[in-house]
């Protein structure tokens, strides 16, 4: 398999990175290279092989659904980059 | 006093020969004075000295634990209230959390005083230390070289003595591979001991804190303040407390020590290979047996963790979106464009190139053929690990295939770089416990680390054989030139 510019901007995308088209052909490069070395797991015969998720298995612990944490709103909003009356300020969205 | 290991600053506290005001400010100048190192990336003296009154005032209470009073620093990927965290990003510059992370509060609660943050790869991703925002860490043993990575500032402050103990995490190696290369001690514990709660997360079904010191036997000291359950990190392992100093004096006399033959092909370096063999040898005067062993997919590793990690990594790293906290592009149109503007700046070249393979991989129609089927051989990995024990106690070979490598020679090469993994990834795939401690000196006289793996929670047994190594050499308490 090997990527191709334009596979380096639909990902970006969906990464929400952007990328100018010279840096997306300088990535591409580096990143063919990466997928070279995991295209080997191709080979490997995993029939019947359960994949492994968390080195100890199990399941995820639950806990009671009820509220555990009393957030502090100023604590928690003194490092946002815009705000304004203990809410975060973004560009317009809804006209 | 610098010299001293935690255990003995520990009793030197106890005993009234040194307050924790006076070790503060004794390391604290020591920080000061090598700068140049560019370990520390946030110190804070007001702070510090703080915290060391507290730990006096609690000494002369008679409520003190062993570790009360004795510095440390913390890797800059544990979330701190007094110190900034930054994951050594430009997303985070400057960024002060609400809450400590728990390992943080742990170490904090026993007592010991925070020296302050140390440099790192970005988000923790890479094997020298050259992917930080912040700048170079150098190597204490040769400012030419570099200190190994993820964990690269925690490693250099150790070696040269200016943090008598660091925390660090570990991912693919970003503990043992820095250790090796910067000639000290450092333990991954088995995955879900330490809490991930205030961790900055990268991949998580592989990210583990630990810790670096000069001594198994301080290891094993911090180990008991460090790690337990937590309710706070789902992933939390829930087993009872216990004494992680307990095997210490239990002599290597009948252990099996596994060696596995991968280990010792094509690639590893002579002056390596020379140095990790004398370690095993010494093992054998002591009474070990060396039995030879097999992990043969142990190679696939680096594949499997270049799909693992980055698909983690892409998920954990979509939080930073420049609304909540961390950086927010100057320019910007609609809301989309400053998302995609702020994390393009924010996040350094190897972020960026996770990020887009994790996508890539979890991406429509690929996640069976890469995701699925990584996690599968992730499986074999560990199963061949199972079946090592069954011949042997603990695993024994090099950390690394070379000693140390200079500032540059990798840094362009992405899959050179992911290389210098080969023998710690199988370790962090299978999540139990690994260990380097220094074993020499190779080519240019940088050092050379033996690396020590037990199964699923036998910390105490591996600490206790990597002690008793260390009371037969003194590789641990060589202190680079311009540092004593």
């Amino acid at each position: 398999m090997s990527l191709t510019s334009s596979d380096v901007t639909r990902i970006a995308h969906l990464a929400r990175i952007e990328v100018t088209e010279s840096e997306a052909r300088q990535t591409l490069e580096q990143l063919n290279g990466i997928f070279r070395l995991i295209e080997q797991l191709q080979a490997v015969d995993t029939t019947g092989i359960e994949p492994m998720s968390h080195p100890l298995g199990g399941s995820q612990r639950l806990r009671e659904d009820r509220v555990s944490d009393k957030p502090d709103r100023d604590a928690n909003m003194k490092n946002a980059p815009a705000s304004q009356d203990g809410l975060f300020l973004v560009p317009r969205v809804i006209e | 006093m610098f010299e001293k290991s935690v255990a003995e600053l520990g009793r030197a506290l106890s005993a009234r020969q040194v307050s924790a005001v006076e070790l503060a400010q004794l390391y604290l100048a020591r920080i000061d004075r090598h700068r140049d190192l560019n370990a520390f990336l946030d110190v804070r003296p007001e702070v510090t000295l703080a915290q060391a009154c507290a730990a006096d005032a609690r000494i002369a209470r008679g409520d003190a634990t062993p570790l009360t009073g004795v510095p440390i620093a913390h890797k800059d990927i544990f979330v701190t209230r007094e110190f900034a965290s930054t994951a050594s990003s430009r997303m985070l510059k400057g960024y002060m959390s609400p809450f400590d992370a728990a390992v943080v509060e742990k170490l904090g609660d026993a007592g010991m005083v925070t020296l302050g943050k140390l440099n790192c790869d970005e988000f923790a991703m890479g094997s020298s230390n050259e992917n930080s925002y912040y700048g170079n860490v150098l190597n204490p043993w040769d400012k030419s070289a570099v200190p190994g990575g993820s964990s690269g500032g925690s490693a250099a402050a150790v070696a040269a003595r200016i943090a008598p103990a660091a925390t660090a995490t570990d991912t693919g190696g970003s503990i043992r591979e820095p250790a090796a290369f910067s000639g000290i001690t450092g333990i991954k514990p088995t995955y879900g001991r330490a809490s991930r709660w205030g961790m900055i997360a990268f991949a998580s079904s592989l990210d583990q804190a630990g810790i670096m010191t000069s001594s198994a036997q301080d290891a094993a000291l911090i180990f008991n303040g460090m790690l337990g359950f937590d309710a706070r990190d789902s992933t939390s392992v829930e087993r009872a407390g216990e004494d992680y100093t307990r095997s210490l004096e239990s002599g290597v006399k009948g252990l099996r020590l596994g060696v596995p033959k991968e280990f010792f092909g094509e690639g590893l370096q002579p002056d390596v290979e020379k140095a990790v063999r004398e370690a095993l040898a010494e093992y054998v005067r002591q009474g070990a047996r060396l039995v030879e062993i097999s992990l043969p997919n142990a190679a696939l590793g680096i594949p499997v963790y270049y799909v693992i990690a980055p698909a983690e990594c892409s998920s954990n790293l979509s939080r930073f979106d420049g609304v909540r906290y961390g950086h927010r592009a100057a320019q910007y149109g609609d809301l989309e464009d400053m998302i995609k503007k702020s994390r393009a700046e924010g996040f350094g070249a190897e972020p960026r190139r996770r990020i887009l393979i994790g996508a890539y991989v979890l991406s429509h129609g690929y996640y069976d053929a890469y995701y699925l089927q990584a996690q599968k051989v992730r499986r074999i990995i560990a199963d061949e690990f199972q079946q090592a024990f069954g011949q042997c106690d603990i695993i024994a070979g090099p950390v690394t295939t070379s000693v140390a490598f200079g500032f540059g020679e990798k840094a362009a090469d992405p899959v050179a770089m992911y290389l210098s993994d080969l023998y710690t990834i199988p370790g962090s795939l299978a999540g139990i416990p690994g260990m380097s401690i220094p074993c020499g000196f190779g080519a240019k006289n940088r050092p050379v680390g033996l690396q020590l793996m037990a199964n699923y929670f036998e910390e105490a047994k591996l600490l206790g054989v990597a002690h008793q190594y260390q009371l037969a050499t003194d590789w641990h308490k060589r202190i680079p030139g311009g540092f004593q």
